[in-house]
């Protein structure tokens, strides 16, 4: 295994000579996605004319199936076949394995008479027409035996248990200090169930070829969608060729199958025929998974000079009954600030609802919205600044482990964050900047988010032609993950980007981990740099053993890749000359990248500062954005466009987590009132007006052979709290009920005369 | 699929016919109410008459000093004509805070009258609601209802009618000309067009079956500021918490009743000389809260007094 100090030699990427690294190059695939060319798994073409399949949904949260009547549905114009839990076909148990090293087990669909949350399917149709498959599954009449079911989170939170193997973190003595503290803040928070919202619905396009299954599916992880569809069918993972070209829109939700991709192709071997099996918008939000609702208390105990010697972040989340999950949203607090006396952890009810799960920045995304909000209110309570304050608290090494950061920007971000958004402007005291029926204010946030880098390879390949083709079995969820890769490939190559190939998104390509916890770019484009570097050693070689090279005979250690050229000194040649010469079958290699093995030595994050600017109406509690900028620390940075797309977009979410977005169950039924885009409301352009955001000159040595680390989820941590922080500032009404909707900050206005 | 046959007439009289001859057969505009409420199942149509070829687009003066608009024309069209924007521009500031552009694009001024609520238990058939399946129950009475009505709710329905535009157009006190199944025209006020939900919530106006609203008459403006004030969960693309439009004297409240609601206690506290303040509150002494809701009750008085104050700067707060 190697040693991160493995990665601090001088490399291609990090000298980049022809300056493709870091420039906001244009998406690869933009123009296929702007001209509606670009085929998302439900509109892959399948060799022969498909079935269209269509789910129905159970309509109770916690119960049986006691009858279940197809004979309208079968019976239905253009209905192929017709499957409940009583004659779909034979699937390995949930949970089963059968291939070594398989990284999902079995997930069967319609596995049994048991409802565990309403919209879980309980019927599938496949018909000559998608029309006629929705027709055909509205005329099923299932019939059930309810049972009572946990609904109410808030309800429910004396029930929250400690999620195995999770103690909780103590460090010191949290409650002899906060008690002796002389400034205290003791605080609940708390932000409801999220949904992803993906433009493009979970969807598969399915067809056989003898005993082996194409399926074109809309998935995050390549190698998890094929093990899980593999295990569930019970045949070995070679079986199963998956593909997810385009993905629009994952965040977290498409981390996993779900029941589309093994009923397709059930469905398509049953009709030895194609078929295409899409989720509707509704089934979207009520049979995936979520974002949990979180209630966090956190409990701050300082000196009058701001530093903290107590600090707790305790948090509440829920899951499903049958599928634990936790969303660890103290954890980021647990490398943020110096504290001697420190308390974190989580509880968990077990609920009966739709399946709790990883939404972009799980844990940091709804539990900074916590502590972000009560390091303001401590800076009010202790009249400091609260940039200050964070100053004040800002720890040398790790505040819970000890060990050293591998870099850590934190400060850079706040003080350059201030100086260009123009903190200097905000009067402290909130309640003071009118502008006619608005009134105005100011607020800041810090972010923090985990990097990481997991095992990843990569083939790059170079025909005679000159055009080099990266493959990885990786996915762009909408990213610029090609894009990426692309201009990693043609600066450690030295090409220009129009000699590149980037394919993605096959499960017969080399693996990678896909898409998923920031840890993306620097996983996928560290196997892709080793990949490209490999091929320049196979390239080096095969120019310096061909007689007819001007490179023949000369010092492998002296070659050089630049403007389509291999070179020593003054001799060279196009690679395209070399390949059509010496190889023209073209040279093929791979790549691979591992984590260090004393990657872990280090504290490793991603930093930045965020920084509001709202009205709030006095008339009527809305809240609008006037301004909003953030500045970021994330390693090197590889494309200025798509990097900054992913942490402006960060920072809307968190704009909607403040303001809008937010899902209820309704008690009654288990179900979630809000099942479309008309109900969700996440922003709009009108709600973002002026947006900017900025990164810090950065290489983080400690993370990858290219010093780059993930910027995909950092924009969304505490982007939320700075907004509730700016309402504060603007009107003196301190919601802690996210997300801050009229009917909440009018009550405040309300309450305080206003 | 569930079948269902289309035509599309480009005379007003055959439109008219082809509805009234057929059970179940709707009319399509803009279709982006009605598609969509046939997608979830829960409009039903049989028949469809499309009647985006009718000769009903334009907007004409009137002998009267006011607007006839066509029936089809788009809200596009009618928030940026140039007599609207400078005669009506309470109904120009209506429908652009509705919907987003596309949506108006497609929208057309009957359609959007005709628009059906957006209660969240109406959209989801797995949920009993005596308007889409009358006897079966109100989901949203006990349910999430922060968005319903606090005027002329009754026991069987509590939902709101959704429309920005209609609330304009009962402050300005429009009307509406219809051809009914028989092929005479008849004309009744904005104001009088939708029903309150009673025990019937799925009667939702006063048109029979098979009549076709074919355009809208504004009247000549009265004197007086406009202004349309919509409080709303998001900038843009969000349907309304609350709205108010204020036409000079006249006053209407949206998103607070099942209809667009003449604030007519408002107005007759104007007339009596009441402050702006005082005149909001005399709606609103009448509004029912049910618990979720109460805040708009609050909101509307509060958007009501200030938007009379924009409206005539010289008034009283
Ligand atoms: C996401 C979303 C958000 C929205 N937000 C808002 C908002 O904020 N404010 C707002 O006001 N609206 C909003 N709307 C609603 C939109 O304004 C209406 O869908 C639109 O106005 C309907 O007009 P249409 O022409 O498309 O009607 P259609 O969908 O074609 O028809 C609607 C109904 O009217 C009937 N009909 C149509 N024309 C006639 C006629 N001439 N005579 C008799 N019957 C007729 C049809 O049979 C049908 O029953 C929103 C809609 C969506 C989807
Ligand atoms: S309020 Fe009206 S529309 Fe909504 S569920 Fe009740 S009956 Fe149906």
């Amino acid at each position: 295994m190697s040693s991160v100090k493995d990665w601090a030699a001088p490399n291609p990427v990090t000298e980049n000579r022809s300056g493709i690294i870091g420039k906001g190059v244009d998406r690869y695939e933009g123009k296929l996605k702007v001209t509606g060319t670009a085929a998302y798994a439900y509109e892959v073409e399948p060799p022969s004319a498909p079935a269209y399949g269509y789910l129905l949904a159970a309509t109770i949260a916690k119960g049986r199936i006691t009858a279940i009547d197809t004979a309208a549905a079968e019976a239905s114009p253009g209905v192929k076949l017709v499957w409940t839990h009583l004659n779909v076909p034979r699937q390995a148990r949930r949970g089963e394995r059968i291939n070594p090293r398989s990284q999902r087990p079995s997930n069967p669909a319609l596995a049994g008479d048991r409802i565990e949350f309403f919209g879980q399917p309980v019927a599938f149709v496949a018909a000559d027409t998608w029309e006629n498959a929705r027709a055909a599954a509205n005329l099923i009449a299932v019939t059930y035996a309810a049972e009572p079911a946990v609904l109410d989170f808030r309800a429910s939170l004396d029930q929250a248990e400690m999620p195995q193997g999770e103690e909780d973190v103590l460090i010191g003595d949290f409650e002899g200090a906060y008690a002796k503290a002389p400034a205290q803040i003791d605080e609940t928070y708390f932000s409801p169930l999220q949904n992803h919202v993906q433009m493009e619905p979970c969807a598969t396009t399915a067809w056989w070829e003898g005993d082996k299954v194409t399926v074109h599916t809309s998935i995050q992880m390549v190698k998890g969608g094929q093990h899980s569809l593999a295990e569930t069918l019970a045949i070995p993972s070679e079986k199963v060729h998956l593909l997810t070209r385009y993905i629009g829109g994952g965040f977290g939700g498409k981390g996993q199958a779900y029941d589309d991709l093994v009923l397709a192709a059930l469905g398509a071997q049953a009709l030895g025929q194609p078929l295409k099996l899409s989720y509707t918008r509704q089934q979207m939000f009520q049979a995936t998974i979520h974002r949990p609702a979180v209630s966090m208390r956190v409990r701050l105990g300082a000196e009058p000079d701001g530093r903290l010697n107590a600090f707790a972040v305790e948090a509440i989340t829920h899951c499903a009954r049958s599928a634990p999950f936790v969303e660890h949203a103290a954890n980021f607090s647990r490398n943020l600030y110096a504290a001697p006396n420190r308390l974190t952890g989580h509880r968990l009810v077990k609920m009966d609802i739709p399946h709790a799960g990883p939404m972009r920045a799980p844990g940091e995304a709804p539990g900074m919205l916590s502590l972000e909000c009560a390091m303001d209110e401590l800076a009010e309570k202790l009249g400091i600044d609260p940039i200050e304050l964070r100053l004040r608290n800002e720890p040398d090494v790790d505040p819970e482990t000890g060990k050293p950061f591998s870099i850590r920007q934190l400060t850079e971000c706040l003080n350059t964050g201030a100086q260009r958004f123009g903190w200097s402007r905000r009067n402290p005291k909130p309640g003071q900047v009118r502008d006619g029926r608005w009134l105005v204010g100011m607020g800041m946030a810090a972010a923090i988010r985990g990097n990481f880098l997991l095992p990843a390879k990569a083939g790059v390949r170079i025909d005679g032609t000159g055009i080099i083709t990266l493959r990885q079995g990786m996915t762009d969820i909408g990213t610029g993950t090609y894009t990426i890769l692309a201009q990693i490939t043609a600066e450690t190559m030295g090409v220009t980007m129009d000699q590149v190939k980037i394919e993605l998104g096959d499960s017969e390509f080399p693996p990678a981990p896909g898409s998923g916890g920031q840890f993306g770019a620097a996983t996928a484009g560290s196997a892709a740099f080793e990949a490209n570097m490999n091929l320049r050693k196979a390239l080096a070689e095969l120019a310096i053993g061909d007689p007819n090279s001007p490179l023949y005979g000369g010092d492998p250690t002296y070659v050089t890749f630049g403007n389509g050229n291999i070179a020593i000194e003054n001799r060279s040649e196009s690679l395209a000359t070399l390949v059509s010469r010496a190889a023209p079958e073209g040279v093929y290699v791979e790549g691979a990248i591992s984590p260090a093995a004393d990657a872990r030595d280090y504290s490793q994050h991603t930093y930045g500062g965020h920084f509001a600017e709202v009205g709030v109406d006095t008339v009527t509690g809305e809240v609008r954005m006037r301004k909003m900028f953030g500045v970021f620390a994330a390693g090197r940075i590889l494309n200025a466009k798509t990097a900054k797309s992913q942490v402006t977009g960060g920072m809307i979410w968190g704009v909607g987590a403040a303001l809008t977005e937010g899902n209820v169950v309704d008690n009654r039924y288990g179900s979630f009132i809000n099942q479309d885009m008309a109900g969700y409301l996440v922003p709009t352009h009108a709600d973002i007006v002026d947006l900017d955001a900025i990164f810090l000159e950065e290489a983080d040595d400690k993370a990858n052979p290219m010093g780059i680390k993930g910027v995909g989820e950092l924009g969304i941590c505490g982007a939320g709290a700075a907004v509730a922080n700016a309402i504060y500032n603007a009107c003196g009404v301190r919601l802690r009920d996210f997300p801050m909707t009229p009917d909440k900050v009018l009550e405040g206005l309300m309450a305080k005369g206003l | 699929m569930r079948p269902f046959t289309y035509e599309r007439p480009t005379d007003v009289a055959a439109a008219v016919k082809a509805v009234a001859a057929t059970p179940g057969a709707k009319f399509l505009a803009g279709g982006t109410n009605l598609l969509d409420l046939m997608k979830l199942d829960i409009e039903q149509p049989t028949h469809l008459v499309d009647v985006n070829r009718l000769p009903l687009a334009g907007i004409e003066d009137t002998p009267q000093g006011g607007l006839r608009i066509g029936s089809m024309v788009t809200n596009s069209h009618l928030a940026a004509d140039a007599r609207v924007r400078s005669r009506y521009s309470v109904l120009t500031q209506a429908i652009v805070s509705g919907g987003s552009g596309q949506l108006r694009n497609k929208a057309t001024a009957g359609g959007n009258l005709l628009q059906r609520t957006r209660c969240a238990y109406f959209y989801d058939p797995s949920k009993p609601c005596n308007k889409r399946h009358p006897g079966s129950g109100c989901s949203a009475m006990e349910g999430l209802n922060r968005n319903s009505a606090i005027f002329g709710a009754s026991d069987a329905c509590i939902a709101t009618h959704p429309s920005d535009m209609a609330v304009a157009l009962t402050a300005l006190g429009a009307g509406v000309e219809t051809m009914t199944a028989d092929g005479a025209t008849r004309s009744l006020a904005v104001a009088d067009l939708h029903r309150l939900p009673g025990d019937t919530p799925h009667l939702e106006t006063n048109l029979a079956a098979g009549e076709l609203i074919t355009a809208v008459i504004l009247p000549p403006a009265p004197p007086g500021g406009q202004v349309y004030r919509k409080a709303r969960d998001r900038a843009s693309y969000a349907g309304g918490l609350a709205s108010v439009a204020v036409v000079g004297n006249q006053v209407a409240f949206g998103a607070v009743a099942h209809k667009p609601w003449r604030a007519e206690k408002t107005e007759a506290a104007l007339a009596g000389g009441a402050s702006a303040v005082e005149a909001a509150h005399a709606e609103l002494a009448g509004a029912q809260d049910n618990g979720k809701n109460g805040f708009k009750i609050a909101l509307v008085a509060r958007m009501t007094a200030d938007a009379l104050g924009q409206a005539s700067p010289g008034r009283g707060a």
